[in-house]
């Protein structure tokens, strides 16, 4: 399996994830391919993508990577509340160069599986995981805000 | 000569090789000459100084070592407009070459 | 002024224990230099030329008198026993270390404070006018847009890792007292047939390359203001450069798509964005603004006005009129919107003192200034002053006479005197020459000669490099420290200004050494003095003769 896999991660890359739906086992195509291809079911997204390319095939699409090939570049937030505010519910998985202190930005924008290019310690991750009781902004997450707590009935 | 420079880890103090470890005062920088990169390596990885790196430097006529640029002299003093708060050395004749 | 509910205490409290987390993961040798920067960063801990710089919020410059004794105490106990006022309306301290930073985190969260977001590519504290509150020509108190902003852009997750730092500016006048429209997002809250919206300038800023913001839309209802920015802000995320840090802030975005193009895409997303629904309830807006009533002033008829003052002092010594007192009052006081009332600067330029640094005393008793006779309420100024904003005019003997013995009195707003100055290569580790010397040398110079009376308002800013933290584009006169083979060299630019007649300032020509710039401002004010007309500024003088004049006289 992992021979044929010309682009994308396996499975067993994968080190968190928050779903309980069989994983994806193939490889993912570029936004370029996907747009052209009809039968493809995962995608990956580089920082450069326009991630509303795909809005017209998320129904297909059951896999998107995000790759992070540098943890300082945060196109790929955007990209990844851009399909979740689109109604994508398929798995969003951050993969690159994704960091412990990245991790409770990257679920509150939709990602739901994390596939670092370097392992990232238990201990830690499940810490920065917990980090934020609460939260200021509304995101792609479907947690309620702070603001919205205050002025609840 | 070459002289290694850079910020303990910890404290942020500039501090200087002295051969063996790190000093505080300037006048204890030794040329590290060909051997920078080796030692640059070792003791960044070592985690105890932040990005440490080579500059030129000379030794005046008095022994005292002085780095080549601006920028290192007023690191080994302290801030020229607040002399007080000096690095605690017996070289009275630095502020003389700061700039 | 704003309090800390249990959420947002909660908030801080987890921050100092995510830094303490990762601080320790980088002295235990987990995290490499690489890693570990954009976080200390994003907690305001720098590395400069002497030791790590901690850069506290304080935002939109607002703050009381307990937070303002706490700021005293991190300085005695972490640091040297002071700290420096910035253009940004924050206060940095010089020599923290990284063992203690979270220590000190800990103290500012227990007083209501942090240093959440004062560097990294994310977005910074939010700016406000200093008079905001007390002015007696705002539409409305700005701050509480600015606090809204301020939890919105706390921790947002999509844009901590932006192209490039980004800082907004809310002010709510007409005049600009705040440099608005040099920053990457400024807002100006008006008035329109009884509603109350946001005017958006987007893409303004300093540094490299400075350029004024361009207006890009006129008026956002108060109740979309949240989706507006997260619109401008997601377009900029996506689209600003990363190629080159020179060009990554949004001002080269906004320029190089036009700002018809930049606006069209923000529109775009600012209309999805409505669709999915970001905005805080709107009850938000009016739990935030209820911290901000004004406080319940004394009847008129308990104080003065300035006349009364004047002519209570002209018959009694005691009061030291002509011993600096007249000078201070007429100079360091602002028009208050209450009668009886005006905002009181204090001046953090002392003659031939370092711009902004105050000791820890000198915040004590600033503290306890505002405690007995301004509401409890501080501010700090983008000119690097303080400010005490709402005082009885009767209590201005008083106060000016606490503030003339800790060294505090000094006359000299918007005068020459009145100088931002980066910290410079005194103390970071960009800087390619000194500011502070030469601040000090121009205001001890203009001061012995007595022109700084004789050339009234003038601003005066200078930077240490290219970055412009001194605002030198902005100056009425501006000062450019640059590094000519490894010496200090100084440009010297002319025509600059930052408030509501917005212009950059020009560059008269070859640069200077420390002795020659010195003489290049003399000289200019000599030009200025010699051609103004009757209640011209130096500004208006040199739009009206040009830089001919100034130019002839340095080089001719």
């Amino acid at each position: 399996m992992v021979e044929s896999r010309d682009l994308g991660t396996s499975p067993d890359e994968v080190q968190f994830r928050f779903r309980d739906d069989e994983p994806v086992d193939h490889g993912t195509v570029t936004v370029d391919s996907c747009c052209d291809q009809t039968n493809a079911t995962a995608v990956r997204i580089e920082p450069g993508d326009d991630a509303r390319l795909l809005l017209p095939f998320l129904d297909r699409l059951a896999l998107v990577e995000v790759n992070f090939p540098a943890f300082t570049d945060g196109r790929g937030y955007s990209a990844a509340r851009i399909l979740r505010e689109a109604g994508y519910t398929g798995e969003l998985r951050a993969v690159g160069d994704v960091l412990i202190d990245q991790l409770s930005h990257m679920r509150r924008c939709g990602f739901d599986s994390f596939a670092p290019d370097k392992r990232l310690d238990e201990g830690d991750a499940a810490r920065a995981f917990a980090t934020w009781d609460n939260v200021y902004q509304r995101a792609a997450d479907t947690r309620r805000t702070i603001a919205d707590k205050r002025h609840e009935a | 000569m070459k002289i290694l420079t850079g910020n303990d880890l910890r404290s942020g103090a500039v501090v200087w090789w002295n051969g063996t470890g790190w000093s505080l005062f300037v006048d204890d920088a030794v040329d590290a000459g060909d051997d920078s990169e080796e030692i640059l390596a070792r003791e960044e990885a070592a985690r105890r100084v932040n990005v440490p790196y080579a500059i030129d430097a000379s030794i005046d006529a008095a022994g005292h070592v002085r780095p080549a640029h601006i920028k290192d002299r007023v690191r080994a003093l302290g801030p020229t407009v607040r002399r007080d708060l000096a690095v605690p050395t017996a070289d009275r004749t630095g502020w003389d070459w700061v700039i | 002024m704003y309090q800390y509910d249990s959420y947002d205490q909660a908030m801080v409290d987890a921050r100092v224990e995510e830094f303490r987390d990762q601080a320790r993961r980088r002295m235990e040798g987990r995290l490499s230099e690489d890693q570990f920067k954009p976080l200390r960063l994003m907690n305001g801990l720098y590395l400069q030329l002497h030791a790590y710089m901690l850069r506290v919020a304080i935002p939109y410059g607002t703050l009381n008198a307990r937070q303002m004794e706490a700021l005293a105490d991190i300085a005695e106990k972490y640091d040297r026993g002071y700290g420096h006022f910035t253009t940004r309306q924050n206060i940095q301290y010089n020599w923290i270390k990284l063992e203690d930073a979270a220590d000190a985190l800990a103290d500012l969260a227990r007083h209501e404070m942090h240093a959440i977001q004062t560097s990294g590519n994310c977005i910074r504290n939010i700016s406000a006018d200093h008079f905001a509150g007390a002015a007696a020509d705002e539409v409305t108190d700005p701050r509480p847009y600015a606090e809204l902003l301020r939890q919105w852009s706390s921790f947002h997750p999509e844009f901590t890792h932006l192209p490039r730092k980004f800082k907004f500016c809310v002010i709510a006048a007409e005049k600009d007292r705040a440099a608005m429209r040099l920053h990457d997002i400024g807002i100006r809250i008006v008035k329109r047939d009884g509603a109350v919206g946001a005017q958006f300038y987007v893409g303004g800023g300093m540094g490299r390359t400075p350029i004024i913001a361009p207006l890009v839309r006129d008026f956002v209802a108060v109740d979309q203001l949240i989706t507006y920015a997260e619109a401008a802000l997601r377009v900029y995320n996506r689209y600003g450069r990363r190629d080159n840090k020179y060009k990554a802030r949004i001002k080269i975005l906004v320029h190089e798509l036009g700002a018809a193009e930049y606006t069209r895409q923000v529109e775009e997303e600012f209309a999805h964005l409505l669709s999915v629904g970001v905005e805080p309830p709107r009850e938000e807006l009016a739990r935030i603004a209820e911290y901000f009533a004004p406080p319940a002033f004394h009847h008129p008829s308990e104080s003065w006005d300035l006349e009364q003052l004047q002519s209570k002092a002209a018959g009694d010594p005691s009061f030291r009129w002509d011993d600096g007192f007249g000078l201070w009052v007429r100079r360091n006081t602002h028009p208050h919107k209450a009668p009886g009332y005006v905002s009181a600067v204090i001046s953090l330029k002392p003659v031939g003192g370092i711009p902004g640094d105050a000791t820890a005393d000198q915040m004590r008793i600033v503290a306890r200034l505002a405690r007995e006779y301004s509401f409890d309420e501080l501010r700090v100024m983008h000119t690097q002053n303080l400010l005490l904003p709402h005082v009885r005019i009767a209590d201005l003997p008083a106060i000016w006479a606490a503030l003339d013995a800790a060294g505090l009195a000094a006359p000299n707003m918007d005068t020459i005197e009145d100088i931002i100055a980066c910290p410079g290569l005194d103390y970071c580790s960009l800087a390619n020459a000194r500011s502070i010397p030469l601040a000090q040398r121009i205001s001890e110079r203009f001061a012995e000669t007595g022109r700084t009376e004789v050339v009234g308002e003038l601003k005066l800013k200078i930077s240490g490099c290219i970055n412009a933290c001194g605002h030198h584009h902005a100056g009425h006169i501006g000062i450019l420290g640059v590094d000519r083979k490894g010496t200090e060299n100084y440009q010297l630019s002319l025509g600059g200004s930052e408030a509501e007649d917005v212009s950059l300032a020009k560059i008269t020509g070859p640069g200077f050494d420390e002795d020659g710039v010195i003489a290049a401002v003399e000289t200019v004010t000599d030009v200025y003095l010699g051609a103004r007309a009757d209640g011209e500024r130096f500004i208006d003088t040199y739009r009206r003769i040009g830089m001919e004049p100034f130019k002839e006289a340095l080089y001719g």
